[in-house]
C-alpha cells in the first residue's frame, strides 16, 4: 500500500468561459500521485496549478476528462459527497491562510474534527498533537489578528493535518511568509509528510519551496511540460 | 449539533453589530409586548368599570328600546312583572326607568336623559345610595362630565322639565346632592340620576322600567314577553371594536420597529455574506457542504432572536412588571379623548400567550429574513467563494 496511487488524472481539461471567449486553463493533464509523496505542481502565474489543485482536492470538476481522488471520481461527485470527501481525507493550505477569524487557533484547528463528529476528549487530544507539531501549543488560544503571518500559516497547516487526511493539498504557502517562516514551515510539512505519510501536492513558484520539492512537475499554459522526480523519498 | 454550536460561536465573536441588532429587536420585542399588554389591559380595564357602573351581569330591555334612538325613548317603558319583578325582589337585578327632559341651568337649555335607579341598588358601582330622598326635595346625582358641561355642582338646584306617560309636560325643582366621578362616560354625560320611585311617579309610569340590569355572572337568560335580553357580548361589542381599532394603530407603530429591526438583520446577513465569502470558501474547504453552510448562516441570523429576547427580558421584564403593577399614567384632562372608560392608570395585562406568541412571531420573522440573503450561498462555487467573488 505504501506506493498505492492516490490520484489519477486522464486527459483532465479544464475550460473557463471568459466574456464571448473561452480560456483552457488545464489542457490534457494525466498525473498519478501515489501515497507519501511530496510534490509540487510547478509554473509561472496562469499555468493552470491552482486550478488543477483544485479539482484534486474536489472544489471544482474538470471540463473533459477523469480526476480520480482516493478511490472517488471527482467530476461525477455531487456537492454533498464532494465536501465529505474533502471532511475526511483531504487538508487544505492556502497562501493567505484562511483562518477563521473569530475563532482562536484552537478552534480553527478543531473544525474540521466538528465536522467528523469527534468526541470532545478525542478531538481535544487531536488538536494538541496538531499544534504541537507546528510547535504552536502556547497560542492555542490567540485568535488569528494576534498571530503573525507565520504563526497563522503553522495554524493552518495543523489545521490541514489534524485530522491526518491522506492528502495535503497546498496553494502557494509560503507566498506572504518571509524566508525565515517560509523554511520553517516548509520542515514542519515535511516532518509531517514523514510522520503521517500523508500526500503534499503543492502549487507554487517560490524556489524556497521547490528545492524542499521529492517530485517536481512543471505546468505550462496548463499543459504539463516536465515531471521529474528531485530527490529520493 | 456543530451548527448551532458554531453559529452560537460567530454570533459572538461577530460582537458589537450582533449586541447592535440583538439591542434594535429587543426594543421591537418589549414595544409589542408592551403595546399589546397595554390594549389588553384596557380591555379588561374598560370591561370591568363598564360591567360594574352599567351592565352588570347583561340586561333586559323593553322591545323597541334603543338607546341609539331617542325616538324610542318615550314608548320604551314597561311594568316590572314576574320574573323581572322576582329578581328584583331577590336582589338579582335592579331597573333603571329611562325619561328625557330638559334641565335650565344658567338660563339656557339642556336636554338630559333622567334615569330612575333604586337608591337601595348594590348591583353596580353608581352612588345611588345618596338618592335617600328628604322630605321636599328631588334629590339628583350626576357626573363629573354633566357637572362640567351643565355648571352644576353639588348643592345646586336646578329646574326640571319632562312629559309624562300621558304627554303632559310638568317641571320641578331639583337638588343636585352628589357629583360622581366616574370613567365610564355612559352613566355620565348629560344623565341625571333620580330615585327609581321619583321618577316613576313624576313620569306616570309606576313600576315600570326601561332596562333591567342583572347581576354579574348572571345566566342563563329567561325569555320575557316584551323584554330582550342583551349579555355582555352584545353591550361590549362597541368598547372591543374602540379598543380593536386602538390595537391595530398601535400594531402599526411597532410593525415598523420589528421591520427597521428585521431590516438590520437583513442588512446584516447580506454584508456578512459579502464580506465572509471567503470564509464561506474555507468552510467548503473543510468539507461543509453548501447545505450545512446556508443552515449556519441563517442560524446566526436566528439566533439574533435569542439574544434579543434575552437582551429585551433584561430590562424589559422590569420594565414591563412595573407598569402591570404601578400602571401607566395619562393626563386627567385627555381621558375623555378615548371614547371609551379608561381611568387615570392603565394597567397593562401580559399573558403567556401574548410572551409566547410574540416570541414565535419574532422568532419566525428572523429565521425569514436570516435565510432570505443565504439562498445566494446555494449558488456559490467553492473556488470562486476562495477567490472572494460571489457569484
Amino acid at each position: 500500500m505504501e506506493n498505492s496511487i492516490l490520484i489519477k488524472t486522464v486527459d483532465l481539461t479544464k475550460v473557463y468561459p471568459m466574456g464571448g471567449q473561452s480560456i483552457t486553463a488545464l489542457d490534457s493533464v494525466s498525473l498519478t500521485f501515489r501515497k507519501g509523496e511530496f510534490a509540487g505542481l510547478v509554473g509561472p502565474s496562469g499555468s493552470g496549478k491552482t486550478t488543477l489543485l483544485n479539482i484534486l482536492g474536489s472544489l471544482d470538476t474538470p471540463t473533459k476528462g477523469s480526476a480520480e481522488v482516493l478511490g472517488e471520481k471527482v467530476e461525477t461527485l455531487s456537492h454533498k459527497k464532494a465536501a465529505a470527501l474533502r471532511n475526511r481525507h483531504i487538508g487544505f493550505i492556502f497562501q493567505t491562510f484562511n483562518l477563521l477569524p473569530v475563532y482562536t487557533a484552537y478552534e480553527n484547528v478543531e473544525f474540521p474534527l466538528l465536522l467528523l463528529g469527534l468526541p470532545p476528549a478525542a478531538r481535544k487530544k487531536a488538536v494538541m498533537d496538531a499544534l504541537d507539531w507546528v510547535h504552536l501549543a502556547d497560542r492555542a488560544k490567540s485568535r488569528p489578528n494576534q498571530l503573525s503571518g507565520g504563526q497563522c500559516q503553522r495554524v493552518a497547516i495543523a489545521r490541514a493535518v489534524v485530522k491526518k487526511p491522506s492528502l495535503v493539498l497546498a496553494d502557494e504557502p509560503t507566498a506572504n511568509l518571509d524566508a525565515e517562516n517560509s523554511h520553517h514551515i516548509l520542515h514542519t510539512m515535511e516532518d509531517i509528510n514523514r510522520e503521517l505519510r500523508s500526500t503534499f501536492i503543492f502549487a507554487t513558484h517560490d524556489e524556497k519551496v521547490i528545492g524542499h520539492l521529492r517530485r517536481k512537475i512543471v505546468l505550462v499554459d496548463g499543459k504539463v511540460a516536465k515531471d521529474e522526480v528531485i530527490k529520493a523519498a | 449539533m456543530i451548527i448551532p454550536k458554531l453559529a452560537f460561536r460567530n454570533m459572538l465573536g461577530a460582537g458589537a453589530k450582533t449586541w447592535l441588532n440583538a439591542v434594535v429587536l429587543s426594543m421591537a420585542f418589549v414595544a409589542i409586548i408592551w403595546g399589546q399588554g397595554l390594549y389588553i389591559g384596557m380591555d379588561a380595564e374598560v370591561s370591568r368599570a363598564m360591567i360594574e357602573a352599567e351592565y352588570g351581569g347583561g340586561q333586559y330591555w323593553v322591545e323597541g328600546y334603543d338607546p341609539f334612538d331617542p325616538f324610542t325613548i318615550q314608548d320604551a317603558h314597561r311594568p316590572l312583572t314576574g320574573p323581572l319583578r322576582a329578581l328584583g325582589e331577590k336582589g338579582q337585578a335592579t331597573p333603571f326607568l329611562i325619561v328625557q327632559g330638559t334641565i335650565y341651568p344658567g338660563g339656557r337649555i339642556v336636554p338630559v336623559l333622567l334615569k330612575g335607579i333604586d337608591p337601595g341598588q348594590k348591583l353596580l358601582s353608581i352612588p345611588s345610595s345618596v338618592l335617600k330622598a328628604a322630605d321636599n326635595e328631588l334629590p339628583a346625582l350626576i357626573g363629573a362630565r354633566m357637572s362640567a358641561t351643565s355648571g352644576l355642582k353639588k348643592g345646586d338646584t336646578v329646574t326640571v322639565r319632562w312629559r309624562d306617560a300621558k304627554g303632559t309636560f310638568d317641571a320641578k325643582d331639583l337638588l343636585i346632592v352628589e357629583v360622581m366621578r366616574t370613567t365610564v362616560q355612559s352613566i355620565d354625560n348629560g344623565q341625571i340620576w333620580l330615585p327609581l320611585q321619583i321618577l316613576q311617579e313624576m313620569a306616570g309610569m309606576p313600576s315600570e322600567a326601561t332596562i333591567v340590569v342583572t347581576e354579574k355572572n348572571y345566566g342563563p337568560a329567561v325569555l320575557i314577553p316584551g323584554w330582550t335580553f342583551k349579555n355582555l357580548d352584545y353591550l361590549l361589542a362597541d368598547i372591543k371594536s374602540v379598543v380593536q381599532a386602538k390595537t391595530i394603530g398601535s400594531s402599526i407603530l411597532y410593525s415598523i420597529l420589528l421591520f427597521l429591526a428585521m431590516l438590520a438583520i437583513f442588512n446584516t446577513q447580506l454584508l456578512s455574506i459579502w464580506r465572509r465569502r471567503k470564509e464561506i470558501g474555507t468552510m467548503m474547504a473543510l468539507g461543509f457542504s453548501r447545505g450545512k453552510v446556508i443552515r449556519l448562516f441563517t442560524l446566526e441570523g436566528a439566533l439574533n432572536g435569542v439574544l434579543a429576547a434575552l437582551v429585551g427580558a433584561v430590562y424589559g421584564i422590569p420594565l414591563l412588571a412595573y407598569t402591570a403593577t404601578h400602571g401607566l399614567g395619562l393626563p386627567a384632562d385627555q381621558i375623555d379623548s378615548f371614547g371609551i372608560a379608561i381611568s387615570e392608570k392603565l394597567y397593562p395585562t401580559y399573558s403567556g400567550a401574548l410572551v409566547i406568541g410574540t416570541t414565535i412571531l419574532v422568532f419566525s420573522i428572523t429565521t425569514i429574513v436570516s435565510f432570505m440573503p443565504t439562498r445566494k450561498i446555494a449558488k456559490l462555487k467553492p473556488t470562486d467563494a476562495l477567490r472572494g467573488k460571489l457569484t
